[in-house]
């Protein structure tokens, strides 16, 4: 059973609410923080090892350095809670389980950061979860952790709850500051970062939900500490959301030690595949990343076994592996479709992309396109290498890294699954009704021994 | 002639104090919700205008983000609208047979409203419930683990509501 760090009071009945989660050792950290100097608040951090948990992986601690401070400028903190990552529910589980770590974290870093008024942009339809949130941003006020001076402290703290209205693209970073300003969702050009110009053009740090919550036991426990518990680059612990053909789909927060193979078929998480079902492929970190089938995903090309961490998850590069992304893992059976499934994704990239860049608007239409026909048996042979050369052209080609998102599962899918798109175009009428099913993609890899 | 209430009034004044002066535009998201929800649960020219003008903003700013977030409807919809999501992990586990069901049940394509004006179907792209497919967002709330009986039900509670 590993540490909790976020979720350990979660079951806690009302949790949800202020009394309950002061009474469960709630908003210590705050008191703690502000006994503390801001710049070593920071430090804690940086010692911590925490990496973004929106997807990214960036160092907490490093991205909050860069904050730039000119005098008589306001500084912002913003929270992004536009969670849209297909496979990805763990920051709505946060939110609507124990707000209040939410705003624990967020009180914290805001201090930390200088910032006085603070934004949480949410999703727009989690919509009763941005009224769960006020209501605990209402408890903490009356009990004097937001609002004027804070527990006597002189710093006055503030958080807003903004809804989004329904755009993938606001969960990159300034297109999230874009909406946040009564814009379209259109990503800007990088430099300058929002740590420079931001938020009405003033210095602004942008922070998933989970990184802001792990802000709370970094405070409590000490940055060293947090940083000993998981293994290298991947600290602390993390978030997983697990969905697809699994028996307990759900939100597990894992600290990084233990194997995909564990957790997937371990009762403690996943509890394996329903109806006795066999593995076939997983996408482990939102639909983003590129999928593996299950030799892949288990063992690691040099035949190691795979763990549920950043450096694991991406060893082999893309050639072989993956990344950790935002921790939204998507489990395949052997009656899934490859096709089928990398289409979906196509239709959802191609109705996200905000138009902005020609390769990223044009290709991710082409690409849902190209393979509805393929998933429909009227797809040709060179279609696979006309989906192939669309994605590469897509790849590092755009303002914001949606295009990367977008060609990185058809890259993948070809990359891994070639025989089975040239099944589907090979039997037109057979990929009506039957499924190209497990083939060899469990099969031990043949791993070359080296001198 | 398109006005709020004195209490949205205010909380549109309440939504506009969360920003610093003259960033009134921020308010434009928010606002556009309680105008939807108020003004028959689609933004019409004239309430785009009216937002326009409570903001001071040129309209063309309102329809450029109305026509951009995928919330905003800028057609009428029934009573009801029934927002199925249909990406990977729901896919994965029996969307289409929803969206094939409900098609069935109230005799309407994708897109299309009954003609009693009473349900509207859409799908739409991840939600954020992929743990508890299939699912769908039914006013300010998702519906999940969606079967057959499920839909029935939920159709039955909109009817009986509605009456």
């Amino acid at each position: 059973m590993s540490r909790k760090l976020l979720l350990e009071k979660a079951h806690v009945e009302g949790i949800r609410h202020f009394d309950v989660y002061r009474r469960e050792g709630g908003y210590r950290s705050v008191e703690k923080a502000l006994q503390m100097a801001p710049a070593d608040i920071v430090e804690e951090v940086k010692k911590s090892g925490l990496r973004g948990r929106g997807g990214a992986g960036f160092p907490t601690g490093m991205k909050w350095s860069f904050l730039a401070k000119p005098e008589g400028i306001p500084r912002y903190l913003v929270c992004n809670a536009d969670e849209s990552e297909p496979g990805t529910f763990k920051d709505r589980y946060l939110m609507e389980f124990i707000p209040h770590i939410l705003i624990e974290g967020m009180v914290v870093s805001a201090y930390a950061l200088g910032s006085n008024k603070n934004y949480i942009y949410i999703r727009g339809e989690y919509a009763w979860i941005a009224d769960i949130l006020e209501a605990a941003i209402d408890e903490a006020r009356n009990n004097g952790f937001l609002g004027k001076n804070i527990r006597g402290s002189g710093f006055d703290c503030e958080i807003y709850v903004q809804r989004g209205a329904g755009a993938y693209i606001c969960g990159e970073e300034t297109a999230l500051l874009e909406s946040l300003e009564g814009k379209r969702g259109n990503p800007r050009i990088k430099p300058p970062f929002p740590a420079v110009k931001g938020l009405w053009d003033c210095p602004t740090v942008v922070n998933n939900v989970e990184t802001l919550a792990a802000v709370v036991p970094i405070i409590n426990e000490g940055g060293e500490s947090y940083s000993k518990i998981g293994v290298g680059k991947s600290t602390g612990t993390k978030l997983i959301s697990a969905c697809g053909n699994i028996n307990k789909p759900g939100i597990y927060e894992i600290d990084m030690t233990i194997t995909v193979e564990e957790f997937i078929y371990s009762d403690e998480y996943c509890g394996g595949i329903p109806n006795g079902k066999r593995l076939k492929a997983c996408i482990p970190g939102g639909s983003s990343v590129p999928i593996l089938p299950a030799n892949l995903l288990l063992t690691t090309a040099k035949g190691e076994k795979r763990l549920m961490n950043y450096e694991s998850l991406s060893d082999g590069g893309f050639a072989t592996g993956t990344m950790m992304g935002s921790g939204g893992f998507i489990v395949l059976d052997e009656d899934q479709c490859i096709v089928k499934n990398t289409y979906t994704l196509a239709r959802f990239y191609r109705h996200e992309s905000c138009g902005q860049c020609s390769p990223c608007r044009e290709g991710t239409g082409w690409m849902e396109k190209i393979l509805k026909n393929i998933d429909e048996g009227k797809g040709a042979m060179s279609d696979i290498d006309l989906l192939w050369d669309i994605q590469r052209k897509i790849e590092g080609n755009t303002i914001c890294p949606l295009g990367d998102a977008a060609a990185w599962p058809v890259a993948a899918a070809i990359r891994h699954f070639r025989d089975e798109f040239e099944w589907h175009v090979k039997n037109p009428e057979l990929c009506l009704t039957k499924n190209y099913g497990l083939a060899h993609y469990a099969d031990p890899i043949h791993v070359p021994v080296t001198a | 002639m398109v006005t709020f209430s004195q209490d949205k009034l205010d909380k549109v004044a309440e939504i506009i104090s969360h920003y610093p002066e003259g960033r009134q535009k921020s308010a434009l998201l928010p606002v556009l919700h309680l105008a939807q929800e108020t003004f028959g649960g689609w933004l019409d020219v004239p309430v785009m205008d009216y937002v326009a003008s409570l903001l001071k903003i040129e309209p063309i700013e309102v329809y450029e983000v109305a026509s951009f977030y995928s919330m905003y409807n800028l057609k009428p919809v029934g009573k009801y609208m029934f927002e199925v999501c249909q990406t990977g992990p729901c896919m994965l586990n029996g969307s289409d047979d929803i969206i094939a069901y409900i098609k069935q049940k109230l005799n309407i394509g994708i897109g299309e409203t009954t003609a009693d004006g009473m349900f509207t179907l859409k799908t739409v792209e991840c939600l954020g419930a992929c743990g508890y497919a299939p699912m769908m967002q039914l006013g300010k709330h998702y519906r999940e683990h969606l079967t057959r009986e499920k839909v029935d039900a939920i159709i039955e509670e909109c009817r009986s509501k509605a009456n």
